[in-house]
């Protein structure tokens, strides 16, 4: 539980927290002791006036035990909340350092739920912690100090039943917990088993095999429920066991305290205030234990939480970074080598190439060739495992990642969109774009026929994820978001694949004149997209197979006659 | 736990508890035909039940009782006291030894009883849960595609993980404390009652007090926890937009702006979420000083009254202890009824899936095809997913034996549907598929699928062996069987290269093999299954060269002299078709033999001049 120490800038309240709590629990410890003193000198000594003093004075220790009480509730959601809150806003910044690799390492969907579930979870338990369980020892410490006030020798009675109780609890937790931690890989297992059914659905009917998944379900079933009717069994142990302990010590203590005042060495009202400091200190013991049921869920909550604050960002900005001198946007890559963290293999080797201004730099190969990492290297989503990626000159590692960014207009494989209205989807590119470079970057990209089709045209929401466009109009819109940036370098990752090819064409001649100063780099699956381009830089795993034109490739590049011969047909390619 | 109180013998000290009074409840839409459809499930087990409330009843009778049983000792006691120092007879400690024995029994009892319910109630949870699941697994593979391919798979999983968990958890808490509650109370009063009936008015005197406040506060918070649900579901969202465009925030250097909007949405979800903590967090300090106020009354009143001779005191202790009892089961209920109303609405939407009309039943007369020739006949076939949305109006096709059909279009346009129809996966509207003559309706639809081999993009493996996943073809299949398969599906060699060859286990989404690599497991387990007819899908980008070329040539062989259906995105296989059904926007628009549709001059046509006559085309 490191986490604990993001709690520091509350120490002040978390002090204030256990006073009042404190002081809470001590007022509720009085109450009885008050009541004893009711019965010892009102009733049996026979005073009316004790009684009805004593009793308002019961009332007042009533009310400023709530009030303390509702107050310390005040402040520990301050708190509770205040430390969720500190805890998401390090994590998110945290994430948005990250680099591809630190994300792909954890996952974006397990850096979701770590931002979200996993720290609503540790503030649950922050909360619960405040309230509850700085409560119980308080309430311990402070029943015992009165039960030993009022009769030390009865309170033997505790020092005899604290241990039986906490042998109870933790034998049953104990088996408890490991069961949870079985019951929930199967909870998995079902989980998993149902969703590639749900999956698999045309496959497991096409082989005829909804009985076999029947069965394939219905053992994980079986297996689940087994083991949660064995858990059920042991926890159905615990509250009765817990309570049978419990009042078989205030049986203990009628007894011992009764033969106590059966020789005038106790009195009848310490007697019922005695039993009253027991069960308060038993009830805390319980409740802690029940709360503690939390503690395994948060803390490996907690874990994954810490695991992404403890996680550096691989790619920091340089201490002084340097000014770009020219503005001109070549993009030079020197004997590149670049391994993925871990990898054996190479993802790029020795690739060395010049892209200049107004030229169309295409690149060509197959999956796993290493297209799209060359392009996030430029970016610097990754730094070269060895040499160097110049722009106008100048290592991309010595530039600030804003200003180098900031030259470039980045088209992803899959266009990616984010709730809001089209024009602000489109002003990601350039926060202060005008809605005629809006209109113009959307007429470029092929986007403005669809967008004055939908409702409220540049003002239409786009739903979280971009669910209500298509494919090919997301990827419209993405192009749309890096044109108007009208970017020095423009670096596109396959990204006409889900255009139809009609618009495929029209876009590429729209964009033409547009790109005419600016360096492109395009990755591309197709020959088609690439015949045109200026140079033509043919990767195979990781390797450049070749540079040039369509037509010298053709004659000097093997790799790249394989790739045009499982494309077009023969006669086509010529 | 704030006052001095004693718990009843209830069990469950709720591990949902007090908190779900706070908390804004789902509500079921037809909360008594449910509840009665519910109970069916429990009908089996009436007997267990009964002996559960049996259970219940006898331990909260006991732990009711004992109170009293414990005021007569302390009275005892006192009174021994009393006489001792008045005549120097000692206490009699015969006869309360004989009490203490009793109550010992009593609350022995008291636990045994509650655990025999609550293990017993566990067994018939579960199991209720079991059947529950079993069924509604099973209705789910009765279900037609449709239901598959409108529900979200999120909303069905959801069902099943967080609706499942909610009814076993009503079943194994809810039911028998919402039994231990009633009788609790009845009990109390009816101790109390018997005790005295002015001290068990001033214990009814907070009654009123701590339902008006537990009223006043749940009502309250579950306004706040509205705004902080709702807070959060932007954080939420915003989080995963950003995480999920992560590669777009970096590339254009919108950190600042995304974080910005982050803290916003922090912050006013911490200023609406400490006020919803608070108020519902004070349910329970404000619970506890009512019954601190009903102990101080109970206290002073209760002395007034043995002062007046009215009553012993023994009466004092145990009317402590009853009116925390009382109150317990009061808030107790409050928050039951919520989780009942709420359980009844998982309870609902699960029965939701049960009620889900199921596939047009197979013909009682199937007719049954062995090894067809594959003639396939499209006559007259209407069809469409929406009423009002026809796709596919008056579609003839004359599919010979061994012919191959190439269906073709750009990325969208619909071109599952086509398997849909073959696979009998959705109803025709109208007309009729044939197969060697025999219309599809006619035979079962295992007898149907048994005919097809099916090789989509979107390769479907599962957590199990590489064996296991080729195996799925076909019943029975030996290992000789499946290796032969990978041989053929041109995977042999792959395979053995990995660690454990055959036996290596795939993870989900089996993450380890490239996209090519499972499209030729998923070729082999179509050869193993030895179909008549195939429905292809032929990769477009995401595999490399060599795989490609592999994955050509496995279809290959797969096609050779049977009917086939190809999904085809390469040039030669569109020229080597025998027909091509052109699709757009989910419905054919053309079909017709290369050489026609390039005459005819339509879509295929500007298609394959744009795809494929590169040449002519600008890249830049």
């Amino acid at each position: 539980m490191r986490l604990l120490r993001y709690l520091s800038p509350y120490r002040w309240k978390i002090f204030v927290i256990i006073v009042l709590v404190f002081l809470q629990s001590l007022s509720s410890l009085y109450l009885p002791h008050l009541m004893s003193q009711i019965v010892d000198n009102g009733v049996l000594g026979h005073d009316m006036a004790t009684i009805l003093q004593l009793g308002g004075f019961m009332l007042v220790i009533s009310i400023v035990g709530g009030v303390c009480s509702i107050a310390a509730s005040y402040f520990a959601s301050k708190v509770s909340m205040g430390f969720g809150r500190d805890l998401r806003s390090k994590v998110f910044s945290r994430v948005e350092h990250y680099t591809l690799h630190e994300i792909s390492t954890i996952g974006t969907a397990s850096l979701i739920t770590r931002t979200t579930n996993d720290i609503t979870q540790v503030q649950q338990l922050a909360n619960m912690m405040l309230r509850m369980m700085v409560m119980a020892p308080l309430t311990a410490i402070g029943g015992i100090i009165m039960a030993v006030t009022t009769d030390a020798h009865l309170s033997l009675v505790i020092v005899g039943i604290l241990p039986v109780l906490a042998i109870a609890i933790f034998s049953i937790l104990g088996r408890a917990t490991k069961l949870f931690k079985s019951m929930q890989v199967k909870i998995d297992t079902l989980n998993r088993v149902l969703r590639e059914g749900l999956t698999g659905v045309r496959v497991i009917r096409s082989f005829n095999r909804g009985m076999f998944e029947n069965h394939r379900f219905d053992m994980a079933n079986l297996d689940l429920t087994s083991t949660s009717i064995q858990v059920n069994k042991i926890m159905a142990l615990m509250f009765p066991l817990m309570m049978l302990i419990i009042n078989f010590s205030t049986v203990a203590i009628v007894w011992f305290g009764g033969l106590r005042v059966g020789v005038g060495q106790m009195q009848i009202g310490s007697l019922m205030a005695f039993i009253q400091y027991v069960m308060q200190i038993l009830f805390s013991v319980m409740m802690v234990s029940m709360m503690s049921f939390m503690i395994p869920r948060a803390s490996a909550s907690a874990a994954r939480i810490n695991e992404v604050l403890e996680t550096e960002p691989e790619i920091t900005d340089p201490i002084n970074p340097k000014d770009e001198q020219g503005d001109v946007g070549l993009v030079e890559f020197r004997d590149v080598s670049f391994y993925y963290p871990g990898a054996k293999q190479a993802a790029l080797q020795h690739v060395s190439f010049m892209a200049q201004a107004g030229a169309v730099t295409a690149i060509i190969g197959g999956t796993g060739s290493g297209k799209s990492t060359l392009l996030h290297m430029i970016t610097r989503f990754y730094d070269a495992t060895q040499g160097q990626i110049l722009i106008d000159g100048i290592d991309v590692r010595e530039l600030s990642q804003e200003r180098l960014r900031a030259k470039m207009g980045y088209v992803p494989q899959q266009a990616v969109l984010f709730s809001g209205s089209i024009k602000e989807n489109i002003r990601y590119g350039k926060a202060d774009a005008t809605d005629d470079e809006i209109r113009h970057a959307a007429d470029v990209a092929q986007a403005t026929e669809f967008i004055s089709k939908m409702p409220d045209t540049f003002d239409a929401e786009i739903t979280q994820g971009g669910t209500n466009v298509s494919g090919g109009q997301k990827q419209r819109l993405s192009i749309a978001r890096a044109l108007v940036r009208r970017p020095r370098i423009y670096l596109f990752d396959d990204s006409f694949s889900a255009l139809d090819f009609k618009t495929d064409a029209a876009l590429r001649a729209a964009l033409k004149p547009e790109v005419l100063q600016s360096t492109v780099l395009i990755v591309a699956q197709r020959v088609s997209t690439v015949i045109e381009a200026d140079q033509i830089i043919v990767l195979d795993e990781g390797k450049v197979e070749g540079i040039g034109t369509h037509d010298t490739l053709l004659h000097s590049c093997n790799a790249y006659q394989e790739i045009v011969a499982s494309q077009l047909a023969k006669g086509e390619s010529a | 736990m704030n006052a001095p109180r004693k718990e009843t013998g209830s069990p469950g000290l709720g591990f949902r508890g007090l908190g779900a009074m706070g908390m804004p409840v789902q509500k079921p839409k037809n909360f008594k035909a449910t509840l009665v459809r519910f109970l069916t499930y429990l009908t089996p087990h009436r007997l267990a039940l009964s002996f559960v409330a049996l259970a219940a009843i006898c331990s909260t009778l006991f732990s009711v009782f004992s109170p009293k049983l414990l005021s007569e000792i302390i009275t005892d006691i006192l009174q021994g006291f009393i006489v001792h120092e008045r005549t120097g007879v000692s206490v009699n400690f015969q006869q309360i030894g004989h009490l203490i024995i009793l109550l010992c029994g009593l609350y022995l009892f008291s636990s045994l009883f509650s655990y025999i319910q609550q293990y017993v109630m566990a067994g018939i949870a579960q199991k209720t849960v079991y059947q529950l699941r079993r069924q509604v697994h099973e209705k789910l593979s009765r279900l037609p595609l449709q239901f598959y391919d409108v529900h979200p798979h999120g909303d069905i999983l959801s069902r099943f993980i967080n609706d499942f968990d909610n009814i076993s958890n009503t079943l194994q808490q809810s039911l028998t404390q919402l039994i231990t509650s009633v009788i609790t109370l009845v009990g109390v009063i009816i101790m109390m009652i018997t005790i005295n009936v002015w001290m068990t008015l001033v214990v009814f005197v907070t009654l009123p007090l701590s339902v008006f406040a537990a009223r006043f506060i749940a009502t309250r918070s579950q306004r706040y926890f509205i705004g902080q649900q709702r807070v959060l579901g932007q954080l939420n969202g915003h989080v995963e937009e950003m995480y999920t465009g992560h590669t777009i925030i970096k590339a254009f250097g919108l950190e600042k702006k995304s974080l910005a909007e982050f803290e916003s949405m922090n912050a006013s979800l911490y200023e609406v979420g400490y006020k919803a903590q608070f108020i519902s967090g004070i349910i329970m300090p404000v619970m506890g000083f009512i019954g601190n106020i009903g102990y101080v009354l109970v206290s002073v009143v209760g002395s007034l009254l043995v002062f007046n001779g009215v009553i012993e005191i023994g009466a004092i202790v145990a009317f402590t202890q009853y009116s925390g009892q009382f109150s317990q089961p009061i808030t107790q209920l409050a928050s039951i009824a919520n989780i009942i109303q709420s359980t009844m609405a998982s309870a609902e939407r699960v029965f939701e899936i049960l009620d889900e009309p199921e596939e047009v039943p197979d013909t009682t007369m199937p007719q049954e095809l062995v090894a067809p020739h594959g003639n396939v006949m499209f006559e007259q076939v209407h069809f469409s997913y929406a009423e009002d949305e026809p796709l596919i109006e008056n579609m003839n096709v004359d599919v010979k034996s061994g012919q191959m059909i190439a269906i073709v279009g750009p990325t969208g346009a619909g071109k599952t549907t086509i398997v849909n129809l073959l696979m009998r996966f959705y109803e025709l509207q109208g007309g009729f598929i044939s197969i060697d003559g025999v219309d599809i309706t006619r035979l079962t639809r295992e007898n149907l699928r048994s005919l097809f081999g099916m090789v989509l993009q979107d390769t479907w493996l599962f957590r199990g062996t590489i064996l296991e996943n080729i195996a799925y073809g076909r019943l029975r299949a030996t290992r000789e069987d499946v290796v032969m398969a990978a041989q053929a599906a041109h995977a042999d060699h792959f395979i053995r290269t990995l660690p454990d060859g055959y036996d290596t286990m795939l993870h989900e989404e089996a993450t380890d093999l490239s996209q090519g690599q499972k499209q030729l497991l998923t070729i082999a387990r179509a050869i193993l299954a030895n179909p008549s007819i195939l429905l292809l899908d032929e990769a477009t980008s995401s595999v490399d060269t060599r795989t490609e070329v592999q994955i050509q040539k496995a279809m290959q062989e797969l096609r050779q002299g049977k009917t086939s259906f190809v999904i085809a995105h390469r040039l030669s296989t569109i020229r080597d078709a025998d027909w091509i059904l052109v699709m757009n926007h989910g419905r054919v628009i053309e079909q017709g033999t290369h050489t026609q549709l390039m005459h005819d001059h339509g879509f295929y046509a500007s298609l394959y001049n744009s795809q494929f006559a590169a040449a002519t085309q600008e890249a830049f």
